[in-house]
């Protein structure tokens, strides 16, 4: 379904992506672990196309198309969701409003009907209940004002509405409590099937308790230095992350030898 | 507003009747300046930038020029210095520098001379006229063409003066209708760091005319504090300005302080005219009885990623009128601008008056630009609160008044200014009402 | 802007077209026969005659004033053509009578004037250049004692509250465009609403510029008595045209004790092409007073069009605890101006009013807000919020605040914010995420940026403002 091939990308002149190969399978869910600074969020937004980053190699391809040729509504339209680290406010639109837009334009893009505010009212409805969202929230603005567990849940909220075929969980777990990471990752959870594939990008193992994945792949430095199955995650939860970096300098070490 | 043909030409008199040896170095730009203010005159209510302030009783006046300093002895001078004597002071009585009453401490890359005597020598000054706008704005002309003395400051490449310059332009002009044209120039070249203190002091009660205006260049990466205290005692006429051009990373820090005079009108411009240039231009003002006080200020970001934050606070008793005016221009390429600008007013009587008009020009897009006035009595519900605790109806207005001006004096980095100007404030309070400051 | 977002193609204005009818026009140029023309024209009574010469003189002796943030050439007043009527037009005459070629006209303004298939709960006035086609639903109105007609059928019908009202509130010599409207006008709406009655329908009127080369001056005067309420909704557009017309209206607006008015306008006029060639200059003078207690006045503004937009629509806050609104949003593209604000007069004790302006500025237009707050010594617990906010879109426009804050009793409360950002790249890409394109994004995040104001129109305004203001900024990204 996506295949990334020697990325590199470039934010102003810093390079983050250094060669990453990568590739995402119908029905599989990826883990892309690494720490702070390793590139992790970086990969899921050159994934989205945020026009902050600059692609100076490699390709991606995502259903034998060439996403990196694709605007990033375009990618949304063909089924690629992120689920953003911290969600954007837009002070006096609706979520309602918000989400109508999108699910019309997506559908429009797949050429559905479109659907009136009643009917959309439905399906918000079914999707809010997904993760215990309150339904007053559809009238609030955009994220304004959310606590930062409110918007992450939001983030599951859309993903739910939009049924996309590849969603990307950017740290969706950072700060939230053990409750509402429990709400999200059921959300998630609810949503697989083995039509549709996620990337699922964290610092911490605890998310892969609740949303299984089939491959763990570590990142530091901008390039992929490990790829495993999940107990990957496990070992690096004990270890943590200089494990990997040790291992790797003495590889290194050991290679030039 | 028609004034009379006399203003213009009673100024024009006495620019020809300068001799040769005081014009200086600098007839040319003198003679050019009183051109221009011919040509301007006095500005009517019609000037957007004088809206809300009438300089008719400066125009209607004939003012004239001082020839040189009325003597005074050191120790009339004490009641109005806030200064210590490892500080490098000049003291200009009736605009004429008194060498007797002034110290200067020598201090490596620090050059530090009198303006009329650098003229008088035929010498030429760097940069004086090259930032004050003496084309289309009167009083800078009118200075420009009359100037007398006043501080010439150089600081070389990385010094950093550690002391306060303290400048004191003290009227003691023994006949009344007097004029005094004080003109500075503060250099700061590339990463110098220095402070410079401006008092105007009066006094005598009769009425007088102080017109001034400072020039300040920053270099790349220079920072300068500047302080304007402006108390000048009641039957004066106060114009001033004060004009800055800020290279790359430049930082000016600018405090104005006014709560003497019958008007005065204070400008603080500057230009940020580098990348990463930043200033902080606070300022406040405290008048009662039949006072006009006016400021404007006005920030021009002129490069990108350039940054400014002010504060102007007024407390307004009496009849008087209390006007600020703050422009914020951010031109295209200026983006990135940062900027933040609040004025805010106590009225502390019925028949006081401000009228504020804070403004924003902005055509860039990608800038964070807010401003804010409010204007309003001391809150009733605070008043309660502390009459609830005990105090007195009085000390709580007092110290509510003494709040409100609190945060804005905070700002000054001079601990010895700071500490004065709060006094100042204190003493000027009391039983909630704003005493006169000559009293 | 980010390369990101694409650019956009500019959408035709879709009301630029002319109607073809023969008009009933007068000579170019302004004297005072021409302002006796005007006046014979609708058969007016010798005392409005005089007002209009007595205008016209006082006019002669002004100047143009060029204060505002603004920039045109020179208008020459004698270049213009100050009435045109289609000939088909009577006057007094019932609806059944209208010529249909400007019925259609409305029909493709999106306008009906068969009563039956308009909208219900609004009647309208018509106007179609110097004159009123006609008004819709004044019989059901007349039931409840309100007068909604053309201005020259109130002069013939109503002398009396003409008289009473007319320039209490823009005095004939007010400034520089009031004194010429007060002199030439021609049409323009009446509304009379009666002691303790709530008006049951939105009163509108919308007005059409066509012929060409002719200024448009109608006069707008709303009277509510004691106790009454009315919403009032404006219109306005013309035909694309290289050259620049003047609209200069005046509206007036009166409240008595406790009376209510709500005066909305969605301004289109035609504003010119991307290059500034035509357009309408739009210089207008609104004011309201209140003058009885408890009144309230509220102005709503989408201003859109107009190659230059000059108004501040005004409340005097005579009556005690009386109240003002003004809720404006402000849009300028291409090489449109605007220098457009409100003044709020605080006279009354504990007399209330609030500012929310939203400026928008795209492609090499500029934005000025222009307002006054005054209080006066006499307003006691008078009060003011003002905040208005400023949206750059690309590096070529300009937003510009002016406040004029003067205050003059210390119980007094005055408040302004204001603010200038752009749209965040950040809310554009999230937005691209979820699936919409750069225009749509940009449209839902400057209606949102909007909210506040367009929640104070009434409905079918509001859904017009908001599709108006998506076409307004077409073209300004890329």
């Amino acid at each position: 379904m996506l295949e990334i091939k020697g990325l590199r990308a470039n934010i102003g002149e810093n390079e983050i992506l250094k060669g990453i190969d990568l590739t995402v399978n119908k029905g599989e869910i990826h883990a892309v672990m690494g720490p702070n600074g390793s590139g992790k969020s970086t990969l899921a937004q050159v994934i989205a196309g945020h026009p902050a980053y600059e692609v100076t190699a490699g390709s991606v391809t995502y259903d034998g198309q060439d996403l990196l040729d694709m605007e990033p509504e375009e990618r949304a339209q063909a089924g690629i969701f992120l689920a953003f680290q911290y969600p954007v406010e837009i002070p006096g639109v609706t979520n309602a409003y918000f989400l109508r837009s999108a699910y019309n334009a997506v559908r429009k893009a797949r050429g559905e009907e479109e659907v009136d505010p009643l009917e959309f009212l439905d399906v918000m409805e079914e999707k809010m209940k997904l993760v215990d969202m309150d339904p007053s929230m559809l009238n609030r603005s955009v994220n304004a004002g959310f606590s930062g567990g409110e918007k992450k849940r939001n983030e599951i909220v859309q993903l739910a509405v939009l049924n996309p075929r590849l969603a990307i969980l950017d740290e969706t777990d950072s700060g939230l409590d053990i409750d509402a990471l429990r709400i999200v990752a059921d959300g998630v959870n609810k949503l697989r099937t083995p039509e549709k594939s996620a990337i699922v990008v964290t610092h911490y193992q605890r998310l892969l308790n609740y949303i299984v994945p089939d491959f763990v792949h570590v990142l530091a430095g901008g390039r992929i230095v490990k790829s495993g199955g999940k107990e990957l995650a496990l070992e690096l939860e004990e270890h943590g992350y200089d494990w990997i970096q040790n291992e790797q300098s003495a590889a290194g070490a050991g290679s030039r030898a | 507003m028609t004034q009379p043909e006399t203003a213009v030409d009673h100024y024009v008199g006495m620019f020809e009747s300068l001799d040769h040896a005081e014009a200086g170095g600098a007839g040319e730009l003198r003679r050019r300046a009183m051109d221009r203010f011919a040509g301007l005159g006095f500005p009517t209510m019609k000037n957007e930038d004088w809206h809300y302030t009438s300089v008719a009783p400066i125009a209607t006046r004939s003012f004239n020029r001082t020839g040189s300093p009325t003597s005074l002895s050191a120790g009339e001078l004490d009641q109005y210095l806030f200064d210590s004597p490892d500080w490098t002071r000049l003291v200009f009585v009736d605009g004429w520098l008194a060498p007797e009453l002034s110290s200067v401490h020598d201090h490596p890359g620090v050059q530090i001379s009198d303006l009329s005597s650098m003229l008088r020598e035929g010498g030429k000054v760097p940069q004086l006229g090259t930032i004050a706008d003496h084309e289309t704005v009167a009083f800078t002309a009118l200075n420009t063409a009359l100037m007398q003395d006043g501080a010439v400051i150089t600081v070389a490449g990385n010094v950093e003066v550690a002391q306060p310059i303290h400048l004191v332009f003290l009227s003691a002009h023994p006949v009344p209708q007097a004029a005094s044209f004080p003109r500075n120039l503060v250099v700061l070249e590339k990463g110098a760091r220095a402070t410079v203190i401006e008092s105007y002091v009066g006094l005598r009660d009769e009425s007088y005319l102080t017109v001034s205006v400072t020039e300040i260049a920053l270099g790349e990466g220079a920072r300068l504090e500047h302080i304007k205290v402006q108390n000048e005692s009641a039957g004066a006429f106060h114009v001033a300005t004060i004009q800055a051009r800020q290279e790359r990373d430049s930082d000016l820090h600018s405090f104005s302080y006014a709560s003497g005079a019958e008007l005065s009108r204070t400008n603080v411009n500057t230009l940020l005219d580098g990348s990463g240039s930043s200033c902080t231009m606070n300022g406040m003002y405290m008048v009662s009885g039949s006072q006009h006080v006016d400021h404007q200020t006005s920030i021009e970001h002129a490069q990108p990623n350039t940054t400014s934050r002010e504060i102007y606070k007024g407390i307004l008793d009496g009849h008087s009128h209390g006007v600020f005016n703050g422009k914020v221009y951010v031109r295209p390429e200026a983006q990135k601008t940062d900027g933040k600008q609040s004025n805010n007013n106590l009225l502390l009587s019925d028949h006081a008056r401000v009228d504020t008009k804070p403004q924003l020009e902005i055509f860039a897009d990608d800038v964070k630009c807010t401003h804010g006035a409010t204007v309003g009595r001391l809150d009733e519900v605070a008043l309660f609160y502390m009459k609830s605790r005990g105090l007195d109806a009085e000390q709580a207005r007092t110290l509510l008044i003494y709040a409100f001006a609190a945060d804005v004096l905070e700002e000054i980095t001079v601990k010895p200014v700071k500490d004065a100007l709060e006094a100042a404030v204190f003493a000027r309070v009391r039983g909630g009402k704003l005493e006169m400051a000559s009293d | 802007m980010s390369t990101a977002i694409e650019s956009l193609v500019n959408r035709e204005y879709q009301y630029g077209f002319v109607t073809e009818v023969e008009a009933d026009t007068i000579p170019r140029g302004l004297n005072e026969d021409v302002v006796r023309a005007i006046a014979a024209k609708k058969d007016e009574p010798e005392w409005m005659v005089e007002w209009r010469l007595k205008a016209y003189r006082r006019w002669l002796t002004m100047t143009e004033p060029h204060w505002p943030n603004v920039t045109y050439g020179p208008i020459d007043y004698q270049d213009m053509i100050y009435y045109s009527a289609p000939k088909s037009v009577k006057p007094l005459a019932s609806l059944d009578e209208v010529d249909p070629e400007l019925l259609r006209t409305y029909e493709k303004l999106g306008i009906s004037l068969t009563e039956q298939k308009f909208l219900a709960g609004v009647a309208v006035d018509a106007i179609f250049d110097s004159v009123s086609v006609g008004t819709t639903f004044k019989e059901e109105l007349g039931k409840q004692g309100i007068i909604f007609c053309s201005f020259g059928e109130a002069i013939q019908s109503h002398p009396d509250l003409v008289q009473k009202y007319l320039g209490t509130v823009v005095p004939h010599s007010d400034n520089f465009f009031a004194a010429l409207n007060a002199a030439v006008f021609s049409d323009g709406s009446f509304c009379y609403v009666p002691k303790g009655v709530k008006c049951p329908m939105e009163l509108s009127t919308y007005f059409r510029i066509n012929a060409a080369d002719t200024g448009q001056f109608e006069r707008t005067l709303i009277v509510a008595e004691e106790g009454s309420s009315v919403s009032y909704l404006e219109g306005c557009t013309a035909p694309k045209r290289s050259g620049n017309q003047l609209h200069a209206a005046v509206v007036e607006l009166v409240a008595l004790d406790n009376a209510s008015i709500k005066y909305s306008t969605v301004q289109n006029w035609y504003a010119g092409d991307a290059e500034g060639v035509g357009g309408i200059y739009n210089f207008v003078t609104k004011r309201g007073k209140c003058v009885g207690v408890n009144s309230k006045i509220s102005w709503t503004q989408v201003e859109t069009g107009s190659a230059i937009t000059w108004k501040y629509p005004s409340v005097i806050l005579q009556g005690d605890n009386s109240t003002g609104e003004f809720y404006s949003v402000a849009v300028v593209n291409n090489r449109q101006q605007a220098d457009t604000g409100t003044k709020m007069i605080h006279i009354g004790k504990n007399t209330k009013s609030t500012i929310i302006s939203k400026g928008i500025s795209a492609g090499r237009g500029n934005n000025s807000y222009r307002g006054q707050v005054k209080v006066m010594p006499r307003a006691t617990g008078a009060r003011n919020y003002t905040q208005c906010d400023s949206m750059l879109i690309g590096n070529e426009c300009g937003a510009h605040t002016f406040p004029y804050i003067e205050v003059q009793n210390d119980s007094a409360m005055v408040e302004h914010e204001a603010s200038t950002s752009k749209i965040g790249e950040d809310q554009i890409f999230y937005c691209k995420q979820r699936g919409l394109n750069a225009e749509h994004a940009i449209s839902i995040i400057v209606s949102g940026f909007c909210k506040e104001v367009f929640q104070n129109l009434p409905m079918e305004f509001a859904v017009e403002a908001q599709q108006l203001l998506g076409i307004s900024l077409e073209g300004s990204v890329g």
